[in-house]
C-alpha cells in the first residue's frame, strides 16, 4: 500500500455553549461545557430532542452557536462555516450522492482538498481498503447493500483525515446483527488510527459498546459524563440510572455520614453505601434488577414482598414484586428455582451495587 | 469589485439603442462619443457619476485584510449600501426633462442634461455595489456567512424587485395619471367605477354586461370546468386500470406546446360562420348559420380545451400522490369504493383541486390570443387592455387601470385559495415505503369517466386535424381545394446573388421568436431554480416574504405583465421598450415561477443530508451546488427549460404590447394576420411553431440527459435492503404544472 490513511486528531472543546433556533425560546443546547481529548471515541447519549444531534452539527459547523465558544485543537471555530473546518461527518442516511460511483463519493472530498490527480486516487484507494470495498469502486450507491454503504460513508470521511470525525446515529438503518458488526469495525478504525470521533446515539448499549467516555444529555444539558462504567455503575442522577440500563429508584434517608460512608435507611432496610457528595437528609437509591436479591420470605435483612409477575425469558428470570417501596423490577439468573406468582418472597439489597442518587 | 471598476472605467455608461448586444460601440467612436464613466467624469459633463467612481475605490483599502476583521465587513457594507443608494438616486433623480425633483434642483442648479437609458457600465457598476454589499453582510456572519448564498439572495430580491414589483407599482403609480399628465384621484375612480367595467346591463335587460364581470363570469366558469376536466383524466390514467395512459398524457402535452389561440382559430374553422360544423348542419339540417360562437360560448370552447391539460398535469401528480394505504385502510374499515373515493380521496386533493382551479382562473383571466379571435362582442379584460394602449386611444392611464382590476382579480382568487386550504396538512406520502395499489373507480362511475374522456379526445383530435387541413386549404368554407400557397407565402426559401435567402414573410418574426425563446429559456431555468435551491435549501431572515413574493409573481397575468413594462421601461433609467431584451426580461420574470416550482418540487425530494455531507466535506456552498444538487436535478432542469420555452414561443398577452417592428414575434404576427382575415397563413404557421416546439423539446432532452444513479427495477433479484437518498419523480412525465401562453 503506497498511501495511507493518517490521523490528524485534535480535541474539541466546548465553552459555554447555546444553541437557540429561529424565535423559539427555550435553547436546543443549554451552556454546554465539555472536553472532548484527541484520540477519544466521545459518545453523545440521550433520548431524541435532547440536543445531541445539534451538539455534534455545532462540531460540523452546520449550525452555529447562538452563545458561547467552540475550539477544534486550539483554534476556535466558532463561526466558522463547515466549509472550512477539518471536520468530516458520517451521516444517518449515509448521504452518498447517488449520481456518483462509489469512488467519485470517496474522491469527492479530496478533490477541495488540494491533492493531485494521483494522490486523490491513491488515497481513496487506500480508504476503500481500509473499509474493504476496493472491488466496489465502480458501482452505484444504490447497488450496494446498507452495511456496504455505511462503509463507504465511512470511507469517504476518513480519506479527509480529519481532525474530528462525526457519527450521527450511523447504525439506526441497520438491522440488528450487521450493528453489532459495524459499530465494532468502526472501533476498530477508530483504536488503529487514533482519530477523534464524536458518536450521536440514542441506543445506550451501542454508546456503552464502543465509547471511551460518554456524555449523557437530557433537556439540551449534560446529564453525566464518564467512562461506560462509571456511568452504569455510579449514575449522578435518576434520569441516567433509569437511561443506561434499567434501575429500579427508590427514595430514601441518610441518617449519617461518616469517612465517606452513609447509613442509609430504605423502607425497613438499613444499608451501608459510599456517601459520595451526599449529606444526611432524603435521597434517592437506584438498584440495577440483577443487583437486587430474591431470598425467601422472612429471610434475615430482606423485606418483605409478594411476587406479582415472574416471567421465563430463557437465560434469566424475570419478577415484579410488589413491596412497601412499591413495584420493585428484578432479574434472576437461576432459572432453576421455582417460583410462581403470588409467592411471598423476601427482597434483599447487596452492600455493592446499590447507589445514591440525588434527589 | 474587480468587474465594478471595468464598467466605471471601460464600458460605456449610458446604453446605446438597439445595440446593446453587439461591439459596434466599440468601433464607433468610443471612447468619446459613447464613454465610460471615468471618461465623462473626467471630461466635466457628467460630475455627478464621480462619487461613484470614489466609492467604487474604497474597497481597495481593504486589500489584505482578514475576513473576520470587522472593519472589513463594516467597511463593505457600507461602500455596497452607499454605492446601490447613490447610483438609485442619480438613475431617477434625474429624468427626462434634467433634474426629476425640486429640491434637486435647488441643490445642484438647474440642468442642462438629460438622463439616458442604462447601458453595460452601469449594469456592471450597479451589479458591482450590489456584490460587494452581500460580501460584506456574509462576512457579518449572515446566513452563515456564506458568499454565494448571500450573494444570491441580493441578486434575486433586486432583480424580482426591479422587474416585477417596480413595474407593478408603476403602473400603479401611472393609473392616477390623467391623459393631461395630472395627477387627479377623481378621474382615477370615475374610471375605475365606469359602467364600462362594471355595468350589469345583461342581468337588467340592457345589451352588455361590464367588462370585469366578463373576464370573471369566464375565468370562474373556466376554471371549474378545466378543473373537472383534468381531475377526469387524472382519474382514467390512474384509477381505471386504463392501458393508453401513455397515449393519454402524450395528447395533453398538444395543446400545451399550441399557442392558446390556434384554438380558437380551429374553433372559428369549425363553428364559425364558414366553419364546416356550422356550414354542414345549415346544409342537412337547414340550420340558419350565425354567429353564435363568437363570444362566450366559443371563448368557453377554446379556454377549457387549451387549458384542461394544465389541470390534468396538476391533478395527476395529487392523484397518484394520495397514498393508498390510506385508501386501502379506508377499504378495511368498511368504506366501499365510492365512499371511500368521496369520503378519503377527493378531500385528500383538495390542494390540487385549488390549484388546478387557480390555474385555470389566471389563465383564462390572462388569455389574450382567444378573446382577440373569438370574442365578438363579448369584451374581456385583457383585450380591453390592449385596444386601451394600442391604436387611437392611447391611454395608459385607462389601461393601467385596466390591469389594477384584472390583478385584484387574480391576486383575489390566490388569496381566495390560501385561506381554503388553510393550514392543514394534506401530506400522505411518507419517507417510508408504501406497497399499496391504489383501488378502482366504481364501475358507474368509471364508465361516465369514460365517456367524458373519450369525447374530449376526440374533439381534441379533431381540432388538430382541422389545424393540419385547414394549412392546406385554398379558402376555409369557399374553396377547401388543396395547396402549399399558405407555406409557400410565410416560409419560402430562395437563392439570390447574396446567397441563401429568407423569402417568406414569416422568417423574420420566426428568427426573432426562435432567439429570444432560446436565450431566455435557459436564464429563466437558471434563476428559477437558484430561487428554489434558497427557498428550500437556504434559512435566512425574511425568508417567507421572499416565497411569498415570488410566488405571487405567478398570480400577475402576462397582460399586465406587459403592460407594466411598457409604463415602466418606456423611460430612463431603464430605457428598454423597442428591444429585445425587454422581450427577454418579460419572459423570465414572467416565467420564472415555473422553475421555481419544479426546483422546490424536485429539491425538496433530495435528502437535506446530501447538502451537507459535501460541505463537510469541504465544498463550498457553490461547489456543493454545482456538484450535487444541480445533476440531481436534472428532470427538472429539463422541465423548466422545456416549459419556459414553449412559453416564451407561445406567450401572446404579455408580448403583444412590447413587440417592435424589430422585434416581432411569431404570435404577434399570427395574431396580425388573423385581424387581417388570411387565415390560411396564421393557421400554417401555428402549424409549423408547434412542430417546431416538438423537435426543440426533442434536442433539449438530449442535451441535457439523463440522471444516472442506478435505481433498480423491481424485479432485480438484489432488489432488497437498498435504500437512496434521492426519491425520483417519474422523470417521463413533465413535472410541474404551469403553462398555456395566455
Amino acid at each position: 500500500m503506497m498511501v495511507e490513511i493518517k490521523s490528524n486528531a485534535a480535541s474539541v472543546e466546548f465553552r459555554g455553549v447555546t444553541k437557540i433556533y429561529g424565535k423559539s425560546k427555550v435553547p436546543a443546547v443549554n451552556d454546554i461545557s465539555l472536553l472532548i481529548e484527541t484520540g477519544k471515541l466521545v459518545t453523545l447519549l440521550g433520548p431524541s430532542g435532547c440536543g445531541k444531534t445539534t451538539t455534534l452539527r455545532m462540531i460540523a459547523g452546520l449550525e452555529f452557536a447562538t452563545q458561547g465558544k467552540i475550539l477544534i485543537g486550539d483554534r476556535d471555530v466558532t463561526r466558522l462555516p463547515a466549509t472550512e473546518r477539518d471536520v468530516s461527518m458520517v451521516f444517518q442516511s449515509y448521504a452518498l450522492f447517488p449520481h456518483m460511483t462509489v469512488r467519485e463519493n470517496v474522491e469527492y472530498g479530496l478533490k477541495f482538498s488540494g491533492f493531485t490527480r494521483k494522490e486523490t486516487t491513491d488515497k481513496a484507494r487506500a480508504g476503500l481498503e481500509l473499509v474493504g470495498l476496493v472491488d466496489y469502486g465502480d458501482r452505484l450507491p444504490s447497488q450496494l447493500s446498507g452495511g456496504q454503504q455505511q462503509r463507504v460513508a465511512v470511507a469517504r470521511a476518513l480519506v479527509l483525515e480529519p481532525q474530528v470525525l462525526l457519527f450521527d446515529e450511523p447504525l439506526s438503518n441497520l438491522d440488528a446483527k450487521l450493528r453489532r458488526h459495524v459499530r465494532e469495525e468502526i472501533r476498530e478504525i477508530q483504536q488503529k488510527l487514533g482519530l477523534t470521533v464524536v458518536y450521536v446515539t440514542h441506543d445506550q448499549e451501542e454508546a456503552l459498546a464502543v465509547s471511551d467516555r460518554i456524555v449523557v444529555m437530557n433537556n439540551a444539558i449534560i446529564a453525566q459524563e464518564g467512562t461506560p462504567r462509571e456511568l452504569y455503575d455510579q449514575p449522578a442522577n435518576a434520569f441516567v440510572a433509569d437511561f443506561i440500563g434499567e434501575a429500579n429508584i427508590f427514595d430514601c434517608e441518610v441518617e449519617s455520614v461518616d469517612n465517606g460512608r452513609a447509613k442509609v435507611r430504605l423502607g425497613p432496610l438499613r444499608l451501608d453505601l459510599p456517601a459520595g457528595s451526599h449529606k444526611t437528609g432524603p435521597a434517592k437509591i437506584a438498584a440495577r434488577p440483577r443487583r437486587i436479591l430474591v431470598r425467601d420470605a422472612q429471610s434475615a435483612g430482606t423485606m418483605p414482598g409478594r411476587l406479582l409477575k415472574v416471567t421465563y425469558v430463557g437465560s434469566h428470570l424475570e419478577f415484579m414484586i410488589d413491596t412497601e417501596l412499591g413495584p420493585v423490577f428484578a432479574v434472576s439468573p437461576e432459572v432453576d428455582t421455582p417460583f410462581a406468582a403470588g409467592q411471598a418472597v423476601g427482597v434483599a439489597l447487596p452492600e455493592r451495587g446499590p447507589v445514591l442518587i440525588s434527589a | 469589485m474587480a468587474v465594478g471598476l471595468a464598467g466605471y472605467v471601460l464600458l460605456p455608461w449610458y446604453g446605446l439603442r438597439d445595440n446593446f448586444l453587439t461591439f459596434g460601440w466599440l468601433l464607433d467612436g468610443y471612447p468619446f462619443d459613447n464613454a465610460p464613466a471615468l471618461f465623462l467624469v473626467l471630461q466635466g459633463q457628467k460630475p455627478w457619476l464621480a462619487p461613484i467612481g470614489l466609492l467604487l475605490a474604497f474597497p481597495l483599502l481593504l486589500w489584505r485584510r482578514e475576513k473576520s476583521d470587522p472593519v472589513f465587513a463594516g467597511l463593505l457594507i457600507a461602500t455596497g449600501a452607499m454605492g446601490l443608494g447613490y447610483f438609485l438616486l442619480q438613475g431617477f433623480g434625474i429624468g427626462l426633462r434634467g433634474w426629476n425633483w425640486q429640491w434637486l434642483a435647488g441643490l445642484f442648479g438647474e440642468l442642462e442634461d438629460r438622463q439616458f437609458g442604462m447601458g453595460w457600465g452601469t449594469l456592471l457598476v450597479g451589479g458591482a455595489f450590489l456584490f460587494l454589499l452581500t460580501t460584506g453582510l456574509a462576512a457579518r456572519g449572515a446566513v452563515g456567512g456564506d458568499e454565494f448564498v448571500v450573494g444570491s439572495i441580493g441578486f434575486v430580491i433586486t432583480v424580482v424587485g426591479l422587474f416585477i414589483f417596480m413595474p407593478i407599482m408603476q403602473m400603479m403609480g401611472s393609473a392616477l395619471v390623467t391623459q393631461e399628465g395630472e395627477y387627479s384621484v377623481g378621474t382615477f375612480l370615475s374610471k375605475l367605477f365606469s359602467q364600462r367595467l362594471w355595468g350589469l346591463g345583461c342581468v337588467t335587460g340592457g345589451p352588455r354586461c361590464g367588462v370585469a364581470w366578463n373576464s370573471l363570469l369566464l375565468a370562474i366558469v373556466v376554471g371549474v370546468l378545466t378543473t373537472v376536466l383534468g381531475l377526469v383524466f387524472a382519474l382514467v390514467v390512474t384509477r381505471t386500470g386504463f392501458r393508453y395512459g401513455k397515449l393519454l398524457r402524450a395528447l395533453t402535452v398538444l395543446p400545451i406546446i399550441t399557442p392558446p389561440f390556434v384554438i380558437g382559430l380551429a374553433i372559428i374553422l369549425l363553428f364559425g360562420l364558414s366553419g364546416i360544423v356550422t356550414q354542414g348542419a345549415a346544409a342537412v339540417l337547414g340550420i340558419q348559420p350565425t354567429r353564435w360562437v363568437y363570444g362566450f360560448p366559443g371563448l368557453l370552447i377554446a379556454q377549457t380545451l387549451a387549458f384542461t391539460p394544465i389541470a390534468f398535469l396538476v391533478m395527476i401528480g395529487v392523484v397518484e400522490g394520495v397514498s393508498p394505504s390510506m385508501e386501502e385502510a379506508a377499504q378495511t374499515l368498511r368504506a366501499n369504493r365510492w365512499q371511500t373515493f368521496v369520503t378519503v380521496s377527493l378531500p385528500l386533493m383538495r390542494p390540487g383541486l385549488a390549484n388546478a382551479f387557480l390555474l385555470g382562473f389566471i389563465e383564462s383571466m390572462a388569455d389574450f390570443g382567444n378573446p382577440l379571435v373569438l370574442g365578438g362582442n363579448f369584451d374581456v379584460l385583457s383585450t380591453e387592455i390592449f385596444f386601451a394602449i394600442v391604436g387611437a386611444r392611447y391611454d395608459q392611464a385607462q389601461a393601467a387601470i385596466l390591469g389594477l382590476v384584472l390583478l385584484c382579480f387574480t391576486l383575489g382568487a390566490f388569496y381566495a385559495q390560501r385561506v381554503w386550504l388553510g393550514s392543514k396538512s394534506y401530506t400522505t406520502v411518507s419517507g417510508k415505503g408504501d406497497a399499496g395499489v391504489h383501488p378502482h373507480l366504481p364501475n358507474n362511475f368509471r364508465n361516465f369517466v369514460y365517456a367524458i374522456a373519450g369525447a374530449w379526445t376526440l374533439f381534441t383530435l379533431l381540432i388538430y386535424v382541422t389545424i393540419f387541413y385547414g394549412s392546406f386549404v385554398k379558402l376555409w368554407g369557399v374553396d377547401f381545394s388543396l395547396t402549399l400557397d399558405h407555406y409557400l407565402k410565410a416560409f419560402s426559401v430562395g437563392w439570390t446573388e447574396f446567397g441563401f435567402h429568407w423569402r417568406g414573410s414569416a422568417w423574420s418574426s420566426f428568427w426573432t421568436t426562435m432567439k429570444i425563446a432560446l436565450i431566455s429559456a435557459p436564464l429563466t431555468a437558471a434563476i428559477g431554480l437558484l430561487t428554489a435551491y434558497l427557498l428550500v435549501r437556504q434559512n435566512f431572515a425574511g425568508k417567507d416574504g421572499f416565497e411569498f413574493g415570488t410566488m405571487l409573481s405567478f398570480a400577475i397575468p402576462g397582460t399586465v405583465i406587459g403592460v407594466s413594462y411598457v409604463i415602466a421601461f418606456n423611460v430612463p433609467p431603464i430605457e428598454l421598450t423597442g428591444t429585445g431584451i425587454i422581450l427577454v426580461l418579460s419572459f423570465i420574470f414572467r416565467n420564472m415561477p415555473v422553475g421555481v416550482r419544479a426546483g422546490v418540487a424536485s429539491m425538496s425530494q433530495i435528502d437535506r443530508s446530501l447538502d451537507e455531507s459535501s460541505l463537510t466535506l469541504g465544498a463550498s456552498s457553490f461547489q456543493t451546488f454545482r456538484r450535487v444538487v444541480l445533476p440531481l436535478l436534472k428532470p427538472a432542469i429539463i422541465a423548466a427549460l422545456v416549459y419556459s420555452f414553449v412559453r416564451a414561443m407561445t406567450a401572446i398577452s404579455a408580448v403583444i404590447f412590447l413587440v417592435s417592428a424589430q422585434y416581432d414575434l411569431s404570435t404577434s404576427y399570427i395574431v396580425g394576420r388573423v385581424e387581417n382575415n388570411e387565415y390560411g397563413i396564421a393557421i400554417a404557421y401555428s402549424a409549423v411553431l408547434i412542430g417546431v416546439m416538438l423537435a426543440v423539446i426533442g434536442l433539449m432532452q438530449l442535451a441535457v440527459g439523463s440522471r444516472n444513479i442506478g435505481r433498480r427495477t423491481q424485479d432485480d433479484p438484489q432488489a432488497t435492503g437498498w435504500r437512496s437518498n434521492v426519491s425520483l419523480p417519474d422523470s417521463g412525465r413533465a413535472a410541474p404544472a404551469m403553462t398555456g401562453g395566455g
